[in-house]
């Protein structure tokens, strides 16, 4: 069939694997597209597979369908209306984006950020965890096929999401951190709705590896797919869950502390295994030592503000804005204006569910960065999925995808 | 406060123990243009044709891990484009940053994906993002924008709401 002109411009532009016409007949392998709207692509990730017969014989990321150019957006933003686009980029954890944004910012401005707020945002950082872990969980097993651990596992995160909602007053977009501190203080039953769903939530882990641990099916999808070296993960850049479980012992919260993370006591759970089993049992250990860090928080929560003392960043009180003339001009100088920030580079990371979270901030001495650069560790974990899949069953592509735990939104930002 | 220390010889002066920079002013203290240490944070200026050996430097000193490469835009100044890259060492639990400056006359730099493979997305990223091109990178195509994409949008002269 004659093709048209536009459809052959299309096929060409649109193959990222080129036919290779020198082999001529010995050429068996066929190109297959898979995504960019695929269940098991977690969004939007399109991979242009080679593959001869079952085989995989390489797999050619293709990206950005979601790319909205929030790093441009920000830099017409003012510094605080950047804290709503963070949650934006990776939507499972929006108070790490958060955290990381607000901690570079703070460093720039050197305040000081009391310890109940710090330890909020632990809190609330390792509740976002178990979020994030909980829908990999759901989604990964329901890519291998066990379909009833995505109920289990949403029904816990609905608990998340209402936590998130009762605090900050948004389920998904929490925007709950300021520079600063806090935007609010958290409602009164807060801690003690916290206390209650993290006290059962250890015997709901259990209930999940009932389901999936000494599962044969699960156990021999995951077993030995995927191998990652220790060397191959920090050549390309792997960060997270996946490098610890390719061996190498490496955590921000433990390793370069931020936001006192120093004060609690977690294992940082290590496999040598490198398998997509590996991953899948670190992200396990991962949930309970979140479960740990939530209860050390909540016993341990000290008193006082909940925002640093810098009025020319924090936005006063609404009585005290309401009855002192200083802070009324400061709440409008804030709102109109902006607070401008000393010029300077900072590049602050955290330990995000997926891995390492940076921010990379540039500030000219105005009221609008003049750069931020977002360090995701989905993008760069993308780049090793040739290593992991290369020949392996197209299946394992799956199983691959679903143990990087992939959000495209923060891939293609 | 945290004041800056300006300079690469003030910055060996204050931190007489960070492998970085010694390693780096040992490697060529010519290449090494400014040094600059402010809020806890190294960052080296590396002359534009010696990113590959420096890099290796680092690397050989420890910092064994490439974090992210990206770019800022100084736009109308030069040298234009700043390449920075974030290299971290596990086993110091320290971090360093090397800055490049690129004219616009022309925008190119080698590509470290010899050193860390992972350079490969970032520095299609900053191609696709801000039209610096890098020199023996194995497959440099736009990554975010569609192939036929005219500008770069991540350039301080390309308008936030695009061409209209």
């Amino acid at each position: 069939m004659p093709r048209s002109p536009e459809l052959a411009k299309f096929i060409e532009t649109s193959t990222l694997i080129k036919p290779r016409p020198e082999e001529g007949a010995k050429d068996r392998t066929m190109v297959l597209n898979m995504g960019p709207q695929h269940p098991s692509t977690h969004g939007v990730l399109r991979l242009v597979i080679e593959i001869d017969g079952e085989t995989v014989l390489k797999v050619v990321p293709d990206i950005g369908y979601l790319h909205t150019g929030i790093e441009k957006t920000c830099e017409a933003k003012f510094y605080q209306q950047v804290v709503p686009m963070t949650d934006r980029i990776d939507y499972l954890c929006p108070m790490t984006n958060n955290l990381a944004y607000v901690l570079a910012i703070e460093k720039l401005l050197q305040l000081e950020i009391p310890d109940r707020a710090q330890w909020i945002r632990v809190l609330l950082n390792e509740l976002t965890r178990l979020n994030s872990h909980l829908v990999w969980l759901g989604t990964h097993a329901m890519d291998i096929g066990a379909l009833t651990v995505f109920l289990y596992c949403f029904r816990e995160r609905e608990d998340i999401l209402r936590l998130f909602e009762h605090v900050a007053g948004q389920r998904m977009m929490t925007s709950y951190f300021r520079v600063g501190g806090l935007a609010l203080e958290p409602p009164l039953d807060f801690f003690d709705r916290v206390k209650a769903f993290i006290k059962r939530m250890p015997e709901k882990i259990d209930e999940y590896e009932n389901l999936l641990t000494g599962n044969p099916i699960f156990f021999n999808r995951l077993k030995g797919v995927g191998h990652l070296s220790a060397e191959d993960a920090i050549a390309l850049g792997v960060t997270g869950p996946p490098l610890r479980a390719s061996g190498v012992d490496w955590d921000l919260r433990r390793d370069m502390p931020y936001s006192s993370y120093e004060k609690f006591q977690f294992q940082v759970p290590v496999s040598n295994d490198c398998d997509v089993w590996a991953r899948y049992v670190v992200r396990i250990q991962e949930m309970r030592e979140s479960v740990k860090i939530v209860e050390q928080a909540l016993a341990g929560m000290p008193e006082g503000r909940i925002t640093a003392d810098a009025p020319h960043v924090v936005l006063p009180d609404r009585e005290k804005m309401k009855t002192q003339m200083e802070s009324l001009i400061y709440h409008f100088k804030i709102v109109t204006e902006g607070f401008t920030v000393p010029a300077g580079q900072v590049y602050q990371a955290v330990e995000s569910p997926r891995g390492e979270m940076g921010y990379f901030a540039v500030s000219d001495g105005t009221a609008k960065p003049y750069r931020v650069h977002m360090r995701n560790p989905s993008f760069a974990t993308l780049q090793a999925l040739q290593v992991m899949c290369e020949g392996r069953l197209i299946a394992d592509v799956v199983a691959v995808i679903g143990s990087i735990d992939i959000v495209l939104g923060e891939i293609d930002r | 406060m945290d004041s800056a220390v300006q300079g690469k010889d003030a910055v060996r002066t204050a931190l007489p123990d960070n492998r970085a920079i010694a390693s780096l002013l040992a490697w060529n203290a010519d290449a090494v243009l400014d040094a600059k240490y402010h809020l806890k944070e190294l960052t080296v200026t590396i002359a534009r044709d010696e990113i590959r050996g420096a890099c290796l430097a680092v690397q050989a000193a420890g910092y064994n891990f490439l974090e992210d490469v990206t770019c800022v835009d100084w736009y109308p100044s030069e040298p234009r484009f700043h390449v920075t890259y974030h290299i971290l060492s596990h086993s110091l639990k320290d971090r360093v940053r090397l800055v490049s400056p690129v004219e616009s006359i022309d925008p190119t730099i080698d590509s470290i994906t010899g050193i860390w493979p992972s350079a490969n997305f970032y520095e299609r990223e900053v191609w696709d993002l801000f039209g610096v091109r890098f020199h023996g990178h194995p497959e440099l195509r736009r990554i975010m924008m569609p192939e036929e994409w005219d500008g770069h949008p991540l350039r301080k002269d390309y308008p936030v709401e695009g061409y209209r």
